[in-house]
């Protein structure tokens, strides 16, 4: 999933401030899976903002809406007639989903509600870790199914660094060293020989690194 | 084979080697540089010129290697994948050998997070070891990453560096053997205060038959204090120093604790010339470069 954290309130606050009437557009799908943007979060933003400018003078109005998927336009069709209500929309999808609605509702105002930070999954309960960069050419079948090019620090590709001790990052010591754990896990499968095996520099052009990618599919084309 | 540098020389004669360390200011004063060029010549091979290490903003390690180049001291010049990518690694690489550098060590370098900005943002656009492999390949082949003929290739000794005492240990041998591949010439190890570890992974190495492809050059840092021995035990990445050691250095009274730390040193370097597949010593005294002279005297080294 892409996972977010809500802004913090003085934020938020700063960005609704110069509108009078605000549609809190909450995601079904990933964002409300990491608590950052579903129903529950919309509720508890809309109360905190309503709380927040009642001491204020000229009274703003909020409303309440979440769709099942802001970055798709079947769902973010639901949202057009509260869009239209409303000065502003605050979204609490991830930046696709913001940018979806903007590109659907070309003359209104979108703002931020939560920051995007990563691909990855709830690894325990509330904790989430990043696992995936999306840099278009995958290769985790060398790694063991790990990937160092998320997980470790300075995306080595080769093995290790030298900071590397007692299976945790030098980066961070909450942060299990991935290259230890690549290497654990292909021992475990018998396969550590494979790591003597040189990987070449990566192609970075499949990743951001080479603008704004888009994917096409021909046979989808309508 | 001819030598590509001095220092290649000297390690090919099969003398043991001595390299030092200068740490470039932080700031655009050459004296620095100067007062420590004075410090170190006549005592050892080659000088490393470090590279913003510890992520610290400093003046550049080409320029301050051009510096020892002038002075007639000999660099071996660090280079991070940290804050270059390739077009600029490639590019720094040409215009070092053009100034004169003739050694190079590849380096993946301190994380940011460690230095004085650590909200800038990284490259890591290839690892050290395609470093080595792209500093190797402009020498051999005489051409650039994407197989153009460059005018004068850049020939430099090539040096990679290990870490002895870092996880997962089986696995450190498969890594220095990977250099190896990858075009090192010569390796410089992290600080060596745990003598028992890097006797078994230079008996796992010399088993590869490593030590035989690769100049392994053991690291030593005097200690100059007990406080000094318990802050890099405690906070700097990737160094093992034993108890022993740092209650060796509470042993003694304040007034005497540099000196034990150079007694310390002195019977490492003493230790690793008895070693089979050990070339030399690299000297890291940090912010210390007076004491690599006496070290050098009294270890019998020059
Ligand atoms: S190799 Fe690329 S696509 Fe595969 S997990 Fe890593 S970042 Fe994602
Ligand atoms: S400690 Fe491990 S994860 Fe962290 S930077 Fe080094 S190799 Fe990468």
């Amino acid at each position: 999933m892409i996972t977010a954290s809500p802004k913090p309130i003085k934020e938020i606050i700063g960005l609704v401030e110069p509108y009078q009437k605000i549609l809190i557009l909450g995601c079904g799908t990933c964002v409300k899976t990491c608590f950052a943007g579903g129903e529950d979060e919309v509720a508890v933003l809309a109360s905190a903002l309503r709380l927040g400018f009642k001491k204020k003078a000229g009274s703003i109005q909020i409303e309440e809406m979440t769709i099942e998927r802001q970055c798709e336009n079947e769902f973010i069709q639901e949202a057009a007639a509260g869009v239209a209500r409303n000065d502003a929309v605050l979204s609490l999808a991830c930046g696709a989903g913001v940018q979806a609605l903007a590109k659907r509702f070309v003359k209104d105002v979108v703002l931020p509600g939560v920051n995007t930070t990563f691909i990855g999954i709830q690894e325990r309960p509330g904790i989430f870790t990043e696992e995936c960069s999306g840099c278009g050419n995958c290769g985790l079948a060398v790694f063991g199914a790990i990937c160092p090019v998320t997980r470790c620090a300075k995306k080595l590709l080769n093995g290790p660094c030298g900071g590397s001790q007692k299976g945790v990052c030098e980066v961070n010591p909450d942060t299990p060293c991935a290259w230890h754990l690549i290497i654990e896990r292909l021992t475990a499968l018998g396969r550590l020989d494979s790591l003597r095996t040189y990987i070449p520099p990566k192609n970075w052009n499949t990743s951001l690194s080479g603008g704004p990618r888009k994917l096409i599919r021909e046979d989808h084309i309508l | 084979m001819k030598a590509f540098s001095r220092l290649h020389e000297t390690l090919s004669r099969g003398e043991f080697a001595v390299t030092g360390e200068c740490g470039p200011p932080r700031g655009a004063n050459k004296e620095v540089i100067n007062k420590k060029i004075k410090l170190l010549n006549g005592f050892v091979d080659a000088v490393n010129v470090t590279d913003n290490q510890t992520a610290i903003v400093r003046m550049s390690s080409i320029a301050a290697s051009a510096h020892l180049v002038a002075a007639g001291l000999e660099p071996v010049m660090q280079m991070v994948v940290r804050d270059r990518n390739r077009i600029a690694i490639q590019s720094d690489i040409m215009g070092a050998y053009s100034l004169g550098i003739r050694n190079i060590l590849c380096l993946s370098g301190d994380h940011q997070k460690f230095g004085s900005q650590p909200d800038a943002m990284n490259v890591f656009d290839i690892d050290s070891m395609n470093l080595i492999r792209t500093v190797r390949n402009m020498r051999d082949t005489g051409k650039d990453m994407s197989g153009f003929d460059l005018d004068t290739a850049p020939q430099m000794f090539i040096g990679a560096a290990a870490n002895p005492f870092a996880d997962p240990f089986e696995y450190r041998v498969i890594r220095l053997a990977k250099k190896i591949d990858a075009g090192a010439d010569f390796i410089q190890t992290q600080c060596i205060y745990n003598m028992e570890r890097f006797r078994e992974w230079i008996r796992l190495s010399r088993e590869e038959g490593l030590t035989e492809k690769v100049y392994i050059l053991g690291g030593v840092t005097p200690l100059r204090s007990a406080g000094m021995a318990r802050y890099m035990k405690n906070k700097v990445a990737g160094m093992d120093i034993p108890d022993e050691i740092i209650k060796r250095m509470d042993g003694v009274d304040k007034k005497s604790q540099a000196d034990e730390g150079i007694q310390i040193c002195l019977e490492t370097i003493r230790e690793l010339r008895e070693l089979k597949g050990v070339a030399g010593v690299h000297i890291m005294a940090i912010e210390w470069e007076e004491a690599v002279g006496q070290i050098v005297q009294q270890a019998g080294l020059k």
